[in-house]
């Protein structure tokens, strides 16, 4: 019988941590995304709204993504 | 010849400080037991994995956010839809006048302003930064915000320096007939 190796938790440290700097940097991101498109918005300048929405829908793409990875290394 | 426990088990999980009632490794643990673990390093681990999780909700509370806006835009666009009033007559205003009304009845005070023979703007009277009246400067095409030395541009409600950031809500309007009718209110005048 073979056994899988894996990566006990200890060793999937680094990994969570650095999944965190990731996902926390893209939601700076986010954060920047949406309080600069409301700003524009609020003064009248609608071009940035929808391409705003869709760049940020990407961001969440990403972190889900990372997220997902990180359940399956469990 | 004595045999060590080890020896006896085969290697132990190294995720194993505490051994599990039925002594099985913890990757044939039930999930509830994975996820709510005894010794302090798994402890660490989890709870490192759920504030991603977390994280990665409110990325999605900043996604709804941002089509909130989206949203809005798409069905905000056009001005509100108010009948139509008469507010002056042209005759009323000499060219560079201005008189204050308020449209729709009960509404902020707005400032009707006469730009030529046959050109009137309105606006609403409150400065877009703390809400002062605005006074009409018609022979430098601005409208001025005394309170904080704000400056508006006369033809289209733009900031043009001093704290206020936000355009001035345009009247929309008509004349005909040798009166001004207000017709709409355009929120973000451009």
């Amino acid at each position: 019988m073979t056994r899988r190796l894996r990566m006990v938790r200890a060793q999937r440290m680094p990994i969570v941590n650095a999944m965190l700097a990731f996902v926390v940097l893209i939601v700076i991101l986010q954060l920047w995304l949406l309080t600069a498109t409301m700003n524009a918005y609020l003064g009248g300048d609608t071009t940035t709204v929808v391409p705003a929405a869709f760049g940020s829908l990407a961001c969440l793409g990403l972190n889900a993504g990372l997220l997902w990875y990180l359940f399956r290394l469990d | 010849m004595i045999q060590s426990q080890r020896e006896v088990d085969g290697p132990r999980d190294l995720d194993h400080a505490t051994v599990p009632p039925d002594g099985r490794p913890l990757a044939d643990q039930p999930k509830w037991r994975r996820d709510f673990p005894i010794d302090w390093a798994q402890d660490e681990y989890v709870s490192r994995r759920e504030l991603v999780k977390f994280i990665v909700l409110t990325s999605a509370a900043l996604t709804v956010g941002q089509f909130w806006i989206a949203f809005k835009n798409t069905f905000n666009r056009q001005p509100a839809r108010l009948a139509g009033e008469r507010i002056a007559s042209v005759d009323e205003l000499s060219v560079g006048g201005a008189k204050t009304f308020t449209y729709p009845e009960g509404s902020t005070p707005r400032l009707l302003v006469r730009i030529g023979t046959t050109a009137f703007v309105a606006y609403d009277q409150q400065c877009t930064h703390l809400l002062c009246p605005v006074v009409p400067a018609v022979e430098l095409g601005r409208l001025h915000c005394p309170c904080h030395n704000g400056w508006f541009d006369l033809h289209t409600g733009r900031p043009l320096a001093g704290p206020p950031q936000r355009p001035l809500p345009k009247v929309l309007l008509e004349v005909r007939d040798g009166m001004v009718y207000a017709t709409g209110v355009e929120e973000s005048a451009t």
